[in-house]
């Protein structure tokens, strides 16, 4: 930065300034979040010492529990669906070459990318209501179905990039040394593909877990998940239990996200 | 049946696409490789050398012809049904497995018992001097030690036939050589017939037993390195191994007059008409004195050990001649000189 | 080794396993994603339920209440001013707002790609945890500070700049400030991409060329980051304009937008067709975007 050095082309004037300005005003307001989640006291204006308190308010909460249980078993079988309908999806369009038809599949699973998610969430809850009083079941089964759904794409996309990263040779290599179709899947194609699945789950866990508009529209009576309880509860001020949630949310997305970079680091 | 052929290739064809886009990889092939026979299939890259490989080891079908291994037709065995292994250009080591289970696999996946496939592997290991690695990851090892790995690898299965499809371009001049006797060892040690595939011809003379010289999806001449030296019979192989001068001439009275209108008494088997002389460059002396023939050197490049000139013959046909650097007359760009051409050793093609 | 049962059989083709392979995230997907939105298409083309819902009858009233009404009394038909304005806001802060987030992403993005490989990683990665962050929780964080009495009007308080708080919260500065805040990692994203791959030498040529750092800007980074800007832009615009959650908690009821308009027609007693209409048209405008995004970006690519 100082004027003795030598001229930087890749300086622009101002730019690192708006640039550090730009990551203190994202951190900032998380941070005050997470300071606050433990804040002492009633007051969600005042300081009042360090406490653990509203974690404990809210984990002795029915409500939050029943929420945070609904919210791991929706994230886990999604993410788990997703993952899988997305593997095959993935070694279905890059392991076979140019196929016809592959826009139209590229276009349909990404599809819950590109169209608004309100859109989405009117369009299931017009169309799982009819099926709820058809069926007469509304269990948790719709919510698992559309997050299954919206996820794939998010599972898709790091296997599919860890697939198009891999050498053929291996999978023509184990045919040479006797592996048929099904082996050369399960000892070669599986195990180096691994790091992309496990990374594609992830991510489809953190979008599931995050979900607020089509839960709130899909979701009956009785079956609040952590985020749509959180909305819920929004009043004039955030609740200091709502700001401890968060908090606790926050830090399971950054150890995921910390737990994927290490992942699909280690490939090659 | 002869059975001490290993591979027999009947009129092998491989067409890829159709209609007016297809591309033939394969023209009308046929070739027979004897067993325990070191055997190289050479040729400039694109010429269908590395498709008829690919054929032979499954990964693909001709589009017509057959393929028999020992007797057995195989043309439309999947790969992984065929006693045949392939060493890959790039090694396809599998990075997530040991160099021991990568030698393993192959025995693995046919379903040997685990203590049968660990003596297999150390003894393979023991073979391409690679015993001290057996846990290490492919990674972990430099470019000549994976090529060993990929080598015990496609080994140790102990195929009938071993394919290497030019395993060793990946590799410096001084590895190159170094894995090139490694590999005619392994090859007398294990009696294992080896279809080799390379571009480099002095690898492929330096080697083989037998060598195939393959030019746009067509086996152009079969025979041993000397018969591909030194009676090659198109220009093709003449030019692409070594390298040769051409003469055009027409056949008079049991000699070929060329376009100085000198006359050479080359070999003839009953040639007539048009014929070209392929003269390779050792073939051609240089004197400060009269000769049969005179030309003007034009240039005169020095290699080390060699010479070489090149002559303007009378007719305006170039002619390069190789002349060791120690040899007593040495010549230089403008020179009037006689050349001598040892015609005995002339290789005459039909034109 | 015999020759297998299925001899000179072809292999099956890549396509046919390529389908099949798919066919289950397809199937779902249309199932619970793509198929419902044709449902949504036909509702906006039926009558109004008595109560909720729709009756099987085909009916232009869902769209015509997307710009009109009619008088109760007289029947005398008018512009739903009430719509026009909720249009209005929704387009102009979507614009807004991808604005700004391009004003900070691109120094952002600037500066992360211009960092030495090593602490690269860390900057992005400070940028990627707030996309990945739940949209919600951001409001939060953001609600926080901008209410009266949060740390934004205290701190300008406790340093005498302002005698009362600003009502800042519940107006539309609250959700374009809402909508910066949470699209901005949105808009670095592609933006860093592509400066990523920018050949910094012809930053080197433009200086060479007498270029003023604001000439070389203009005349040599923008045009050729312009795939990035373009990308970017579309993934503010199009979440921005279905936003949602962002209105519903800083706009507080009073300053919807489309999303919320939306919403509001699927309550109880409301009118389904014209939510119907409304999320078709809404799907329309995105399509069209993305459209002439891919125009853009194949025609860019094609010119090098």
């Amino acid at each position: 930065m100082g004027k003795t050095r030598a001229f930087d082309v890749t300086t622009l004037p101002g730019f690192t300034f708006i640039a550090i300005l730009a990551f203190v005003l994202l951190y900032a307001p998380i941070v005050t979040l997470v300071i606050y989640s433990f804040n002492g006291g009633n007051s969600v204006n005042q300081w009042g010492g360090f406490s653990l308190e509203w974690y404990a308010v809210a984990a002795q909460n029915e409500a939050v529990q029943d929420a945070t249980a609904r919210s791991l078993i929706i994230a886990v079988w999604a993410s788990v669906i997703s993952t899988a309908l997305a593997t095959m999806a993935a070694l279905g369009t890059t392991r076979r070459g140019k196929f016809t038809g592959q826009t139209v599949i590229y276009v349909i699973i990404n599809q819950p990318l590109m169209v608004p998610e309100i859109v989405t969430a009117v369009a299931l809850l017009i169309f799982f209501s009819s099926v709820k009083v058809a069926t007469g079941y509304s269990g948790l089964g719709y919510l698992i179905l559309a997050h299954s759904a919206f996820c794939i794409p998010f599972a898709y996309l790091p296997i599919k990039a860890r697939l198009e990263g891999m050498d053929t040779t291996m999978e023509t290599a184990a045919a040479d040394l006797y592996a048929t179709p099904l082996q050369t899947f399960r000892y070669v194609t599986l195990p180096l593909l691994l790091p992309g699945v496990i990374a594609g789950a992830m991510l489809a866990f953190i979008i599931s877990l995050d979900n607020v508009i089509i839960t709130e529209f899909v979701k009956s009576a009785g079956q609040d998940t952590l985020p749509t309880y959180m909305l819920g509860q929004l009043r004039r001020a955030l609740t200091p239990e709502v700001n401890a949630i968060s908090t606790a949310l926050l830090a399971l997305t950054i150890l995921i996200l910390t737990l994927f970079v290490f992942v699909t680091k280690k490939r090659g | 049946m002869n059975t001490d052929i290993a591979i027999d290739a009947r009129n092998v064809g491989k067409i890829y696409g159709s209609g007016a886009g297809a591309v033939t990889a394969l023209g009308d092939v046929s070739i027979s490789i004897k067993k325990g026979e070191f055997f190289t299939l050479l040729g400039p890259s694109g010429c269908g050398k590395t498709t008829l490989l690919r054929c032979i080891a499954g990964f693909e079908t001709p589009t017509k012809g057959s393929i028999h291994l020992s007797g057995t037709d195989i043309t439309y065995d999947p790969p992984y049904q065929r006693p045949v292994n392939t060493v890959f250009q790039s090694y396809a080591l599998f990075p997530h497995l040991t160099v021991a289970q990568n030698v393993g696999f192959g025995l693995k996946m046919r379903g040997a018992a685990a203590a049968d496939v660990a003596q297999a592997v150390d003894r393979v290991l023991a073979l391409v001097k690679l015993e001290d690695f057996a846990n290490r990851l492919p990674q972990q090892l430099s470019g000549g030690q994976q090529q060993r790995v990929a080598l015990a690898r496609a080994l140790a299965p102990e195929p009938q036939v071993l394919l290497l499809d030019e395993p060793l371009s990946a590799l410096d001049l001084k590895l190159r050589k170094e894995m090139q006797s490694e590999l005619k060892r392994l090859q007398a040690e294990t009696g294992i017939t080896f279809i080799f595939v390379t571009h480099d011809q002095e690898e492929a003379l330096t080697m083989s037993d037998r060598i195939g010289v393959m030019s746009a999806g067509a086996l152009l001449q079969v025979g041993t390195p000397h018969d591909i030296y030194d009676r090659p019979t198109t220009r093709f192989v003449a030019d692409f191994i070594g390298e040769t001068n051409f003469l055009e001439g027409s056949v008079e009275d049991h000699q070929v007059r060329i376009g100085t209108g000198d006359l050479l008494a080359v070999p003839l088997e009953g040639e007539t008409g048009p014929v070209t002389l392929a003269i390779r460059p050792e073939q051609v002396s240089v004197t400060s004195a009269q000769a049969d023939m005179s030309g003007k050197i034009t240039d005169a490049t020095y290699m080390g050990t060699d010479t070489h000139y090149t002559i303007e013959l009378k007719d305006g046909s170039p002619l390069v001649a190789r002349i060791q650097s120690k040899s007593t007359a040495t010549f230089d760009v403008g020179d009037t000189v006689g050349v001598a051409i040892d015609a005995r050793a002339v290789q005459v093609l039909k034109s | 080794m015999s020759r297998p049962e299925t001899g000179r059989k072809a292999p099956r083709s890549k396509g046919v396993d390529g389908w099949l392979l798919s066919a289950p995230a397809l199937i779902l997907l249309i199932v619970a994603a793509s198929g419902p939105l044709l449902i949504v298409a036909i509702y906006s083309v039926l009558e109004k339920g008595d109560y909720s819902g729709v009756r099987w009858i085909l009916s232009g009233e869902g769209w015509f209440r997307v710009l009109f009404e009619r008088d109760i009394f007289d029947q005398t038909i008018s512009l739903a001013d009430a719509n026009l304005s909720i249009f209005w806001r929704s387009i102009k802060l979507s614009i807004a707002t991808t604005i700004i987030t391009f004003g900070f992403g691109l120094p952002t993005a600037w500066f992360i790609a211009t960092r030495p490989a090593r602490s690269r990683a860390f900057w992005l990665f400070l940028i990627t945890v707030p996309f990945w962050t739940n949209l919600l929780i951001r409001t939060f964080a953001i609600m926080e500070v901008i209410r009266n009495q949060g740390i934004l009007n205290t701190f300008l308080t406790h340093f005498g700049l302002i005698s009362e708080p600003i009502q800042i919260l519940y107006t539309d500065t609250a959700v374009l400030i809402g909508m910066t805040y949470v699209y901005l990692p949105l808009m670095v994203l592609p933006l860093y991409a592509a400066i990523d791959r920018f050949d910094f030498r012809l930053i080197e040529a433009g200086y060479d060329l007498y270029a003023s750092r604001w000439q070389v800007l203009r005349g040599v980074i923008l045009p050729i980051i312009k795939p990035g800007i373009v990308a970017g832009s579309i993934l503010v615009f199009i979440p921005s304009l279905g936003a949602y959650v962002t209105p519903r908690v800083l706009g507080g009821g009073k300053n919807m937008m489309i999303g919320n308009f939306i919403e509001l027609q699927f309550g109880q007693g409301q009118n389904w067709p014209l939510g119907a209409a409304l999320s078709t048209l809404l799907l329309l405008v995105v399509l069209v975007s993305l459209i002439v995004y891919t125009r853009v970006s194949s025609k860019d690519n094609t010119n090098g």
